[in-house]
This record gives structure tokens, sequence and C-alpha cells, in this order.
């Protein structure tokens, strides 16, 4: 379960990683993968709904992925930033995060769109 | 015959007819309360039109002695500059002064022949200086003699500024707050100040004899000549003054003379309106003249239930009410008086009063300590066991907090000295008031006093509004009392009431017994379900699911229905996360007493994994800092150790001393109760996290006295159980619970001192807050004393909890999610912080 393996997919969207199974992702939490030299955290929400960032936060660097979601947000587990999933913007006033398209594939795998598209 | 004007007709034909507000008074009262109309959408309900009768905007009258004195230069105190009644679409009609109201025609008449309509009419028109019946204050024509003075407006004050470079002596005539602050400002200009007081001793409205006394010393060492017990007859001289003659005969030389010898309200428009007038214009609890329905009236020239006002903090909630009811935003508002507290310096001595400076029945109790070398003088009025007066001169020190108990009857301190003190009690030493602009209030977050209140000041009223803008008070939250202070100081009493506060998290508007009961009755068990069935529109809350995993934890036990992503990352990994995302891993020592074969498994833990730092912990134990996520498991069971919960808001440590064993000191076996302790109720969640010790002896080694519980032996078998205590970023010394005779008793009244604590603090609220806030005397009269009678369901509760306990550690060998030990900053390169 080597979070760093990665293979591309091209669509007409751009360039889709292939990160792992959803499965891997317990609901209403968050994990981390590595994909095009970037780290994308992947957050599985109560609704169902997926959001990619970037994995690490802006302010201090904290690991997002270990944050606290709701629909909204993410909080940073080092110092309480608080970023919108949808658009990266901080309420609390750090640095926006990316955010990347991403989408489930038939066989049930997470991909990201990262990079050149 | 004037025509009545009416207002220009610019709306459009859809709008709802607007009512014209015409307010007499141009000053701090009647400007406040058209701020308030208009956050209240007042411009869309009113044309406004103002009568001021000095010609300028609106300043701040609290300031002339400030300008008087040289301090603070005139532009600096006006409040309200024309263009902010222009862009607010507001007539100001300034330097007209209305002569008549004629409420049956609905309109007012001023001296330059405007007249206008009203709707509704506010009266704003304050008082003036009091003029005693002195021979030769006036001049014929009705004028002050040239030379006599005033002190009330902008214009009194520059005529003196101007009257001071010409003269050398002056007398002011009135030895209160405004007479004192005269003398002061004169003497700044070089003049020579006598001060003449009618009363036997100054400041007598606010303080009494003893206290006036100091006053007066204070007065005379900046050297201004003070004479008591004066009664001036007459104003010498014609077309200049040239002294003034007391009745014992005396005569005091001087070229200026001012008369600061009180105030009284304008009401006479009203009186000859046909209004209800005593002392002032009489006023119902909706600030409406009595009367009539239409006439409001605020500040000081209104008398409500018996109290005129002239100060200003009363001024502002009458302002509140006002636009409250006006608008029709809250048609229920009521005044029902104001509690009166000032803090001022005066003369260049600091003075704090409020409410009784004497006791009034036999069983008042009072409080006075008094210090005449240094000037110093404290006294506090209780009255079943409520503060109902208090008075500090010299050292005003405990002013925040006897300000707050006095207004919001706080439970007192048994021991009555820590009022007038700082005895080791948590320190109310600096008020926000007094804090500098540049002081770093929230160190965790770095948020300045400046800071604090331009948010306020751009329109944030609550404290929790401003600490989310701020984020002060959202680090450790050690601030958060202090954060509240400038928040309510900035906002001038404006603090708008927060609901939320109250709330145990933010998502459920529900107090935390309140939200006890629904769980229980509702059989919640998960923070989802929670959720759904409590938080408006089922809407979860990120900031609020860590505090409800910790609550449910407490209500329901082993019964509690896990959701992972509730929990914080060192609840769900079960270490601490540390700044480069890696974790600290402690080891449970108990009572800090270790093996060498411990040691030697720690110490090649540290070896295999390369542990970064090992670290000695303030709670006796090891700190493994820098392991990564993905050893965590591997490192547990290495140590075959279980967790000691250096992570969780939860029971941590107990620390000890040697106790009986080795030391020759030692009066009770400290090692094997802390061993005890930490083993029954190791890992408990609880709202905040628990610190405690046990020391052998009343040398306190282990520190028992700053703990959130400490037990010390003491001579003759006992044992002494203190509460509440801290030596974190608070230093509070705990309040002693009991004493008991066994160790056994101990380990009772901790656990149940414990789950009271877990069922009533708020979260993230420590001891150290929560014993204070409920008092000492309660929290013992039912812990110790069983006055409720839920000693024995505490007790059982307790056991319950401590049933369900399980080392969390096992986890490692059998994850609890997929993934739940892996690294969430995959490409980082590890360890970050510098070996050692």
């Amino acid at each position: 379960m080597n979070p760093t393996t990665e293979t591309t997919h091209t669509s007409p969207d751009g360039v889709f990683h292939r990160l792992g199974p959803l499965s891997e992702i317990p609901i209403g939490e968050a994990r981390a993968y590595a994909a095009a030299g970037q780290q994308i955290a992947v957050f599985r929400l109560r609704s169902g709904r997926l959001q990619a960032t970037d994995a690490s936060c802006p302010h201090a660097g904290g690991p997002l992925a270990d944050g606290q979601t709701d629909e909204t947000i993410v909080i940073c587990p080092l110092h309480s930033n608080t970023f919108d999933l949808a658009t990266g913007t901080s309420p609390s006033g750090a640095p926006p995060l990316t955010c990347y398209p991403i989408r489930v594939s038939d066989d049930g795998i997470i991909e990201v769109a990262v990079g050149q598209y | 015959m004037t025509t009545i004007t009416s207002m220009p007709a610019q709306r459009q034909p859809t709008e709802p007819p607007r009512q014209h507000l015409v307010v007499i008074g141009n000053g701090m009262a009647g400007v406040r309360t058209i701020e308030e109309i208009l956050t209240r959408g007042g411009a869309s309900l009113f044309d406004i039109t103002v009568f001021g009768d000095e010609p300028y905007g609106n300043y701040n009258r609290i300031l002339l002695s400030n300008v008087l004195a040289g301090i603070e230069d005139e532009k600096e105190i006006f409040l309200n500059p024309l263009d902010w009644y222009r862009s607010n679409g507001i007539r100001l009609h300034a330097g007209v002064r209305v002569t008549r109201i004629d409420r049956y025609a609905k309109a007012v008449f001023a001296a330059d022949g405007t007249a206008v309509g009203y709707d509704k009419l506010m009266i704003a028109t304050g008082s003036r200086a009091f003029i005693p019946p002195i021979d030769g204050v006036y001049q014929p024509d009705g004028g002050l003699t040239p030379g006599v003075f005033a002190f009330r407006t902008l214009d009194d004050c520059r005529q003196m500024i101007a009257a001071a470079r010409g003269h050398r002596a002056a007398v002011v005539i009135g030895g209160g707050l405004l007479g004192l602050e005269a003398a002061r400002g004169l003497q700044n200009h070089g003049l020579d100040v006598h001060l003449l007081h009618a009363a036997p001793t100054l400041m007598n409205a606010q303080l009494d004899a003893e206290a006036g006394q100091i006053l007066r010393r204070g007065v005379e060492a900046l050297g201004i000549t003070v004479h008591t017990l004066a009664m001036t007859t007459a104003v010498l001289g014609d077309d200049a003054v040239v002294g003034v003659t007391l009745a014992d005969g005396t005569h005091i030389p001087a070229d200026m003379v001012v008369i600061a010898a009180g105030i009284r309200p304008n009401s006479e428009l009203g009186a000859h309106a046909g209004l209800d007038v005593e002392r002032a214009i009489v006023v119902d609890d909706q600030m409406r003249a009595v009367d009539d329905p239409d006439i409001y009236v605020v500040g000081e020239c209104a008398q409500h239930r018996g109290e005129v006002y002239g100060l200003v903090a009363p001024l502002w909630e009458q302002a509140i009410v006002l636009a409250d009811h006006v608008t029709g935003t809250n048609p229920a508002a009521t005044y029902h008086g104001s509690k009166i507290a000032t803090k001022l310096k005066v003369a260049g001595v600091d003075v704090t009063s409020m409410g009784l400076k004497e006791p009034e029945h036999a069983d008042d109790e009072i409080v006075r300590f008094v210090e005449p070398k240094h000037g110093v003088y404290k006294s506090i009025v209780i009255r079943d066991g409520k503060l109902v007066g208090a008075t500090l001169l010299g050292d005003v020190r405990k002013a925040a907090f006897l300000i707050q108990a006095f207004d919001r009857g706080l439970p007192l301190p048994e021991a009555r000295l820590e009022m007038l003190f700082d005895l080791g009690t948590p320190p109310e030493a600096v008020g926000a008031a007094e804090l500098a602009d540049d002081t770093q209030v929230c160190n965790c977050n770095g948020v300045t006093k400046a800071s604090l209140v331009a948010c306020v000041t751009s329109g944030q009223k609550t404290v929790s509004g401003v600490m989310a803008t701020t984020r002060a008070g959202k680090g450790c939250g050690s601030c958060k009392t202090l954060v509240a202070q400038i928040v309510e100081w900035a906002a001038g009493g404006a603090v708008e009431r927060d609901e939320s506060a109250d709330w145990y998290v933010p998502a459920i508007p529900m107090d935390k017994p309140t939200l006890i009961t629904a769980l229980r009755e509702r059989e919640l068990r998960s923070v989802s379900a929670v959720f759904d069935a409590l938080a408006p529109g089922g809407q979860e809350d990120a900031g609020s699911k860590m505090a409800l995993t910790s609550l449910l934890r407490t209500v329901w036990g082993r019964d509690y229905i896990d959701e992972r992503d509730a929990r914080f990352i060192n609840d769900r990994v079960h270490a601490n996360i540390q700044k480069d995302g890696t974790f600290s891993v402690v080891p449970q020592i108990a009572g800090g007493v270790t093996t060498p074969a411990q040691l030697r498994r720690i110490a090649d833990v540290a070896d295999k994994y390369n542990i970064p730092m090992v670290k000695i912990t303030g709670g006796q134990r090891i700190d493994l800092l820098g392991v990564r996520k993905e050893d965590l498991p591997k490192v547990w069971s290495d140590l075959d150790m279980p967790s000691g919960y250096a992570y969780g808001k939860s029971f941590r440590t107990v620390k000890t001393c040697v106790g009986l064993e080795f030391c020759r000191y030692g009066l009770g076996d400290s090692t094997a109760l802390g061993i005890a302790i930490e083993k029954r109720f190791q890992g408990l969640e609880s709202p905040a996290k628990l610190k405690l010790a046990v020391t052998g002896c009343p040398r306190n080694c282990a520190e028992a006295l700053v703990k959130d519980l400490g037990a010390v032996a003491i001579e003759g078998g006992q044992w002494q159980i203190y509460v509440g205590g801290a030596a974190g970023a608070h230093v509070r010394k705990g309040d002693l619970l009991a004493t008991v005779d066994t160790p056994e008793q101990v380990i009772t009244l901790t656990g149940r001192f414990l789950q009271y604590y877990r069922e009533n603090a708020k979260w993230l609220e420590r001891t150290y807050s929560f014993v204070p806030r409920l008092g000492i005397d309660k929290i013992r009269a039912i812990v110790v004393g069983d006055s409720d009678g839920i000693a024995a369901d505490l007790d059982a509760r307790m056991q319950q909890a401590i049933d369900a306990y399980t080392d969390p550690w096992l986890e490692g060998r059998d994850p609890a999610t997929p993934g739940q030990f892996q690294t969430s900053l995959p490409l980082v390169e590890l360890p970050k912080v510098p070996m050692r």
C-alpha cells in the first residue's frame, strides 16, 4: 500500500492520475497521495462527495489529511486554520490551497487531475 | 407666522412612507442614539433632523478636561464630523437652539425661526453647568462676569485656555470630579490654583471621608491649594475678577474663577411642553416621556425610575433600548436602570468607585485597607454575598475584577482579602483599559490589543466573532478571559450578547447539561447521530466533532459508537502530532516510578527507530519525539507499555515525590497512592487535560498545590486534597477540597470530583477556571457533603467509565481503519527536528 505508486491516464479534461482504491479512505477521513511530484490530500466527505487539495497547509506545512472535516471545510491539525474544500480559500486568513478535479473510475480507483491540462 | 416645512419628497412611490424623526440635542446621547437607530435600518424608516445648540459636529465632552490640560488637541475629540451627517442623509441645524415644542401640532420651533414637524421626537438636551448663587458672578446684562467661567462646553474650554495665558491665579469652585480636573488642567497652564469645596472632603459623592482625605493629600502634593468647608459668598471685582470671599471672611486673590459646582438637566423644553418633569424629564422603561408616546428622552435630561445619570455608560444602554423600540427591532426592549462603576484618573490619582461608598445596613460587610502615606485606599461593601460597592484609590489593580463582580453579581471569594489584593489568585492585575495597544494578548497566534480593538471598531461586536476573525484565543485558549474583557471594553459596553457563548459546541444550540439530557433521552450514541438529531438543518460541523466525541464517551462509556472522523488526529493515532507531522510517544510510567528493564526497552526503541529526541517530561515521564506515523504500531509493540495519554483531552499523569520509602521527611506513601490513582483513572476522557500529583509531606516536592488535583500527606496520617491548581499559562494555587484520613478516601473523592468536572465543565475548560467559576464551597458541598444527593450516581458513572478502559495502543496490532498509520505528507523528508 505504497501511496506514491501512481499511473496516469489522459482524458478530455487533462491528465488524470490514478491514486488508489476509494475503499482505502474511510468515510469522513482523508488520505494523502503523491502524484506528478505534488502532495495531494483526498477527502471523502460523509455525504460521499470527494474533494482533492494540496496536502500541506500553506501556513506552516501541517498535514491536512490529518485534519477534521465537514461538508464545507477542513481544519488543519497544527494551528486550526480552516480551508474551504471546494474553493481552497481560507476563512481563517491563511493563503489559499489549490483544489484539483477528482473522479472515481469504473473500477473504483480515485483519479485526480494534476499539472498540465 | 412661521410655516411648518415638510421634508423633501424624493422617495420612490413604492417605498413605505418614512416618518420624520426630530432630535433636539447634538451631544453624545443624541448622536449615539441616532447611530444605534441607523444600525437597525433606521435610514429606511426615518428622515432625521438634528438641532444642536453648539455650532459644531458632535464631540466627546468627557475629553474636554484633557483638552484643557493640553493632553489632547480639540480636533481629536470630535466624534462625528459634518460629513457624517451628510453621508447619512441627516439634516443638521448646528448652533440653532430649539425654543418650543408644540405637542398638539407635533412641531418644534427654533430661535432662528425654523419650524419643523415631527412624527417622533427625541429630546437629548443634556445638562448645563450649575452656577450657585454667589454675589458678583453675573453682570447686570445676565452674562458671567469677565474672568468667571463655567466648565461645560467646548467654547467654555477654549475661553479658559485663552484666559489662562494672561492670568496668574485661579480659583476653582467645586471639589467634585469636574472641579478636580479643571484645577489640574489650569495648573498645567502654569497658574497658581486654589480649589474651594463646600463639603468637608473631596469627591464626597463617590468617596467616604477617609478616602476623600487621602485624595486631598494627593492633590495637594501636586501643588494645588485645597480649601474644604469653603462656602464662596462673593466674586470680587467689577470689570475683571480680583478674588473671592468665603463665608468665614477669608479673602483669596485670583484673576480667574472657574465654577464646577455640578450640573443641572436641561429639562425646561419638556416642562414647557407639559411633560412630567421632576429632577429631569420622567421616562418609562422604553425611554418615552410618560405622558407622550411619540416623545423619547435620552441621556442626562432623562429621569428613569428616580435616577438621573450624569455619566456616559448608562447613556449607551439607554440608546440601545430607545433604538430597539423606535425602530420596532425589539418592541419589548426595556431599560432597567444602570449600575454605575467609574474608573478615572483624577488630578493624577487613580480612582475607581462603584455602588455604595459605605455600608447602609447593620449586616452589610465592609472590608477596608488604608495606607495614607502611600495614598492607597481600598474598601468593598458586601451584602448577602454580593458586591454592592467598592472604592479604590491609588492602587486600582483589582478594578477589573471588582467591576465585573459588581456588574454581574459574581460569587465572591471566601477570603475577602483576595478581592483587594492578589494573593496568588489568577491575576486581574491589568485591566483591559490599561493594557498598551501593542501588548500581545494571544501569545499563540500573535494578536495584539490593537488588532482586537480594530476588529471591534470595524463592527464585530461579539466575543466569539472577534475570536473567529482575529484567531485570538484559538491557540491554548488561556487568554480567552482577557480577550473577552478587551472586546467588552472596546465595545464600550455595547458588546452584543453572544447566545452561543453558553453552548457546549458551536453547531448545537444547547448548553452542556441540556445536551447531556438530550443525548440520554434520545439515545444518541454517535457524533453523526447527534448532528442529524440536534444540529440546525442536520448540518455537521468540523469544529464541533472533537468536543462531541469526548462528551459521548463520557456519557456512554463502552456503549459509545465510534466514528473515527469525529476524532482529532491525536485520538485517531494515539500520539501527539508535532510541527513536522511526526508524533510524540509517551508510555505510561505510573507515578513516575520506572525500572531498569523499562528504561532499557525505551533506549532500544529509540535506537531502532532513529528517534531524534528523547526527553524527560514535566510529568515525570519519557517522551519519544519525532516518531513517524507509520512507525507508531511497531514502536508501541516494541515498548510493550500502555499509552501514557500525553496527547488527549484526558487524564494524563500523576506526579509523585518519593514519599515514605526513602525520604526522611515523608509522612504518607505518595508513590503508592500516585500509582494507584494513575492506574485507576488512566486514559479517562475529560473536558480538558488533567494533571495530578501526590506528595508525601507539606514540602510539596511534587507540586501538588498547582495541579488539577493534588493530594498532600500531612502529620497524623491525613491527606489534604487540593483542586483547581495550575502552573502553566495560568498560575493558580489549588483550593482545599477536603482533608481525609485514608488513601482510599483520597481515591474516592478524586473519582467523584473528576466525574463532576467531566459532567459539568465546558469543553476545554481547565479545572483552574471551572473551580473558581462554580466556587470551591459549592463543589465541596456537592462532592464531599453530597448536598445534591448525587454522590452515589457520580461514583457509579465513574466506575462505568473506568470499566470501559482499554489500552488504545493495542490498535497497533489491528488498525481500526484502512491506512490508519499511513503518512499524510508522503514526500516530505523526515525527520526534520535535529538529532541530539
